[in-house]
């Protein structure tokens, strides 16, 4: 019984900031009403008895991932008048869209007899080092790899180039924005 | 209520579905970044419920591990191309690039 109540909070810190990080105009808002979805997904993983990937998931997104958001907000500055959002022509197909696939993810979910029983939970974390090295140890390596040309990628992408930035320039000649 | 693998599924298609609408919808790039992280969270939750429900192993878990990490190298080349979209253009609104070369 307190299980299942912890189970609908989990859910509503999950889906009910998601709607916000979807509707909100405000970018810094949404990155922020994120923060507490990524909150409410570790719960989740937690409740389903992933101690390893609920910590991961605070220390990786909220962490790493959610500050890297958030500067990037901060440091593009959007024009607020740049031109006025163009009414329900982008809503309108993305809603019809999104919920159709909602409607056939539902569908299959309610359909499918899933017959499955719930195992007891245990501490997980000796588990999945074993298989990192050993069931899973070329993805393992991989992903080193792939995060180390992330890595040297983004440092790249990221350098000043020689040319001049056009939004500093007109900042300096158009006055105050 | 007893609360077991649909009740998972379920709360992963709709955070699917609301990451599927930022993406459309978003005019900011950021904000399709943030649609892609709930999308990529929804698949999670899937892997660790099936995980637990279905498959009584970790191999759900150890993917969502390896999904997690994409997702931050996915995060920071993404964030990296928007802010020089940011110098090159002076807007990180997606419909506003549109030339390879300026």
């Amino acid at each position: 019984m307190i299980g299942d109540l912890v189970f609908v909070l989990l859910a509503l810190l999950t889906i009910v900031p998601a709607f916000w990080v979807v509707f909100s105009p405000n970018i810094v808002h949404a990155g922020f009403s994120l923060m507490f979805t990524l909150f409410g997904v570790a719960g989740l993983y937690a409740y389903l008895g992933a101690d390893f990937i609920a910590v991961t998931q605070v220390m990786v997104y909220v962490g790493g991932i959610l500050v890297l958001v958030l500067f990037t907000v901060m440091m593009t500055r959007v024009p607020k008048s740049d031109k006025p959002r163009r009414g329900l022509d982008r809503y309108v197909p993305a809603a019809v869209f999104a919920a159709l696939v909602f409607a056939v993810l539902y569908k299959t979910i309610t359909a499918v007899q899933w017959n499955g029983s719930e195992m007891v939970a245990e501490a997980t974390i000796a588990e999945i080092g074993t298989n990192l090295m050993t069931n899973y140890l070329f993805p393992f390596e991989y992903v080193s790899l792939v995060l180390l040309a992330a890595m040297i990628g983004a440092a790249i992408l990221i350098r000043e180039s020689k040319t001049r930035d056009p939004h500093e320039d007109s900042d300096q000649t158009g006055g105050s924005s | 209520m007893n609360v077991g693998l649909p009740h998972f599924l379920t709360v992963s298609a709709l955070l699917f579905c609301l990451g599927l609408f930022a993406v459309m919808s978003r005019r900011n790039t950021v904000g399709i970044l943030m649609g892609i992280e709930l999308m990529l969270n929804a698949a999670n939750i899937n892997f660790v419920a099936f995980s637990r429900f279905v498959e009584h192993g970790i191999n759900g878990q150890m993917m969502a591990a390896f999904v997690i990490v994409l997702a931050a190298a996915e995060a920071a080349v993404a964030l990296a191309i928007v802010l020089a979209m940011y110098r090159n253009f002076g807007t990180v609104h997606a419909d506003a690039v549109n030339q390879l070369k300026r």
